[in-house]
């Protein structure tokens, strides 16, 4: 099954045994620290693109993981006081940087929008239970749109890794807005674009060719993020021909590593629906026991 | 250098390594990936209650300049769940553990701190104050008499150490921390955060699910500093200090204040190891005053005779 995504972060987090804490080094496996700003430039019309460098820890980043950005106050006068979750674009250990692709839409991207090359930004990370890929799979299958495309992203460098092969569905408003496009296709993944504009993204067009998919034996598993009718329909299909899935949420944060408990959302498991947090038990879950 | 400064506090009974300890609710066992548990002066656990609660509808939390609402509910899996899978967490820990707990009733407060009178558990925090629970916002810690209802029978019930948590929402602060005293707690923590709202001009909807919440971070921190200071001059059982610390300076002007402890809760959420950095910030700052002991700053604001503030100009009365 696709989804050892539970709560693994607790083993390795195990607490010192009794009297070993006297002289043991203790280590800590998240770390907030002052990231380099590399770059930070519009990708297009709505999307920007920030690259910072970072300590090892941050830059192993994993796909799926995220990032707890401290963002700088923007000259509106507006006080962001809370980090912001800012799902994982790409990460480079050898280089050691990370990267970013946020849209402004409030206090804290419009604080971020600020940073320029040889600024520094707090940032805590990585977080998170990240995407699993089975390297039994063979093919499969990613369904993004809107951010989900960049929280998917870094799924097309890991899958050629592992010699799996992708078809990644990109849906947008627009053609020019489909970001991840070129990334998925320099990993050698098969894209399809399906934009509004082109009347090509609603979820009859997707579930059809989500089938020819099946029908050709190129989808072993499901990865999506950023929209609740494409998971649906991913979920039907799914549970029709067994297939397992995954899909990266979203939520409101605080903390975003467990404690505050402001960013639970309702599972369906085993029957019963249950509050997670995302921020801690994701953001990726088991496609079939999120609920919309 | 760190043999210069003793750090350690007491409160009543317990002794604690030095005076910083999470604000419950803005603690797990999830920590444990960012900050050393054996640094800490004590554990304090988020609050748990009898009955199983599922916590209050999203949005649970609003930003605000300096700080945030909340209104999470106190999710709650209840004391079986508590004794089997959280409290092993903390085992290996010999950091003093303190439960926090909250019920409905004064009866449930004295039932629950009775059960959790087991070997592990080195204190009890009473949330008399979780603006939350009740409708309305009204809870224990808003009058005198509930306060002391409540802490009598806790008192009845338990021979661990006992914190009465009490909140900022009330008009007589002082007064309510006397009841505490009278009716036998060990400790007063104060506070809790404030009762406040947001509303969204978008949809002129309120921010948080639970319509109200409570205020905390650094903007609440001159406020409760003064309760501290009030109240350490009308109880003499140690207060723990709680309300936006953030900082080693922040800690200390609670010290200095009247309190005996501190807790940092929403610091964490920014800088998840807010705390292990407080506590080195206290000591620097021992060490440059030349202070030996950090019990010398306890109540240690200098107030001179002609300073004493007269309050009677802020009365609308006079």
């Amino acid at each position: 099954m696709s989804t050892q995504v539970g709560r693994n972060h607790k083993e390795t987090a195990a607490p010192p045994a009794k009297g070993d804490h006297a002289h043991a080094p203790w280590k800590a496996s998240v770390v907030a620290e002052l990231a380099l700003v590399i770059t930070n430039e519009a990708m297009n019309d709505e999307y920007r693109h920030l690259v910072v460098s970072c300590g090892e820890e941050a830059a192993r980043a994993k796909p799926g993981q995220f990032f707890q950005l401290l963002c700088p106050h923007p000259p509106t006068g507006e006080q962001p006081f809370l980090r912001r979750p800012m799902s994982l674009y790409g990460a480079d250990p050898e280089t050691r940087q990370v990267a970013f692709l946020y849209k402004v839409t409030g206090a804290g991207t419009r604080g971020l929008d600020t940073l320029k090359s040889g600024d520094r930004l707090d940032i805590m990370g990585p977080l998170g239970q990240g995407f699993v890929l089975d390297p039994r799979w063979r093919h499969i299958v990613v369904v993004g749109r809107g951010a989900g495309l960049a929280t998917l992203a870094p799924l097309a460098q890991a899958a050629h890794r592992v010699g799996t092969a992708v078809t990644a569905i990109l849906s947008a408003r627009r053609p020019e807005l489909l970001v991840s496009q070129e990334t998925f296709a320099h990993h050698g993944a098969e894209v399809i674009a399906v934009t509004d504009s082109q009347a090509s993204s609603g979820p009859a067009n997707v579930e059809r060719i989500l089938r020819q998919l099946i029908a050709d034996g190129r989808c072993d598993a499901f990865f999506t993020c950023g929209s609740s009718r494409l998971m649906r329909v991913q979920q039907r299909l799914a549970h029709e021909f067994g297939l397992p899935g995954q899909v990266a949420m979203e939520q409101q944060m605080a903390c975003g590593i467990g404690l505050c408990h402001c960013c639970v959302r309702d599972f369906r498991v085993d029957g019963e629906i249950v509050n997670r947090r995302v921020c801690c038990d994701g953001p990726v879950f088991n496609l079939m026991e999120a609920l919309p | 250098m760190s043999t210069a400064v003793t750090l350690s506090v007491r409160i009543g009974d317990l002794h604690l390594r030095n005076p910083v300890m999470p604000a419950s609710g803005t603690f797990a066992e999830d920590l444990a990936q960012v900050i050393d548990f054996n640094r800490l002066g004590a554990i304090v656990t988020k609050t748990i209650t009898r009955e199983l609660r599922n916590g209050n509808p999203l949005p649970r939390v609003v930003e605000q300049p300096g700080g945030m609402i909340n209104a999470i509910g106190i999710p709650s899996k209840g004391v079986p769940d508590f004794i089997e899978r959280t409290m092993p967490h903390y085992a290996p820990y010999d950091t003093p553990l303190v439960v926090s707990i909250s019920a409905p009733t004064a009866e449930g407060f004295a039932s629950l701190a009775a059960e959790l009178t087991i070997p592990g558990i080195a204190a009890i925090e009473a949330n008399i104050s979780c603006p939350n629970i009740e409708e309305d916002g009204k809870a224990f810690a808003m009058r005198a008499e509930s306060t002391e209802n409540v802490t009598r029978q806790l008192r009845a019930a338990t021979n661990l150490p006992l914190w009465m948590k009490l909140t900022p929402n009330t008009g007589d602060m002082p007064d309510v921390a006397r009841a505490a005293e009278a009716a036998g707690a060990d400790a007063v923590v104060i506070a809790n955060t404030i009762l406040s709202m947001a509303i969204d001009l978008k949809t002129f909807k309120p921010c948080l699910g639970n319509i109200m919440g409570g205020l905390s971070g650094p903007a609440v921190k001159p406020i409760i500093l003064r309760h501290v200071f009030q109240c350490a001059k009308a109880v003499s059982i140690p207060i723990i200090g709680c309300g936006g610390i953030s900082t080693a300076e922040d800690a200390i002007e609670y010290l200095l204040a009247g309190a005996s402890a501190v807790q940092v809760g929403t610091a964490t959420f920014l800088q998840p190891a807010a705390m292990t950095t407080i506590i080195d910030g206290l000591e620097t700052f021992c060490i440059r005053r030349e202070i030996p002991r950090i019990t010398d700053l306890i109540g240690a604001v200098v107030v001179e005779e002609a300073d004493e503030p007269d309050v009677a100009w802020l009365s609308p009365a006079s």
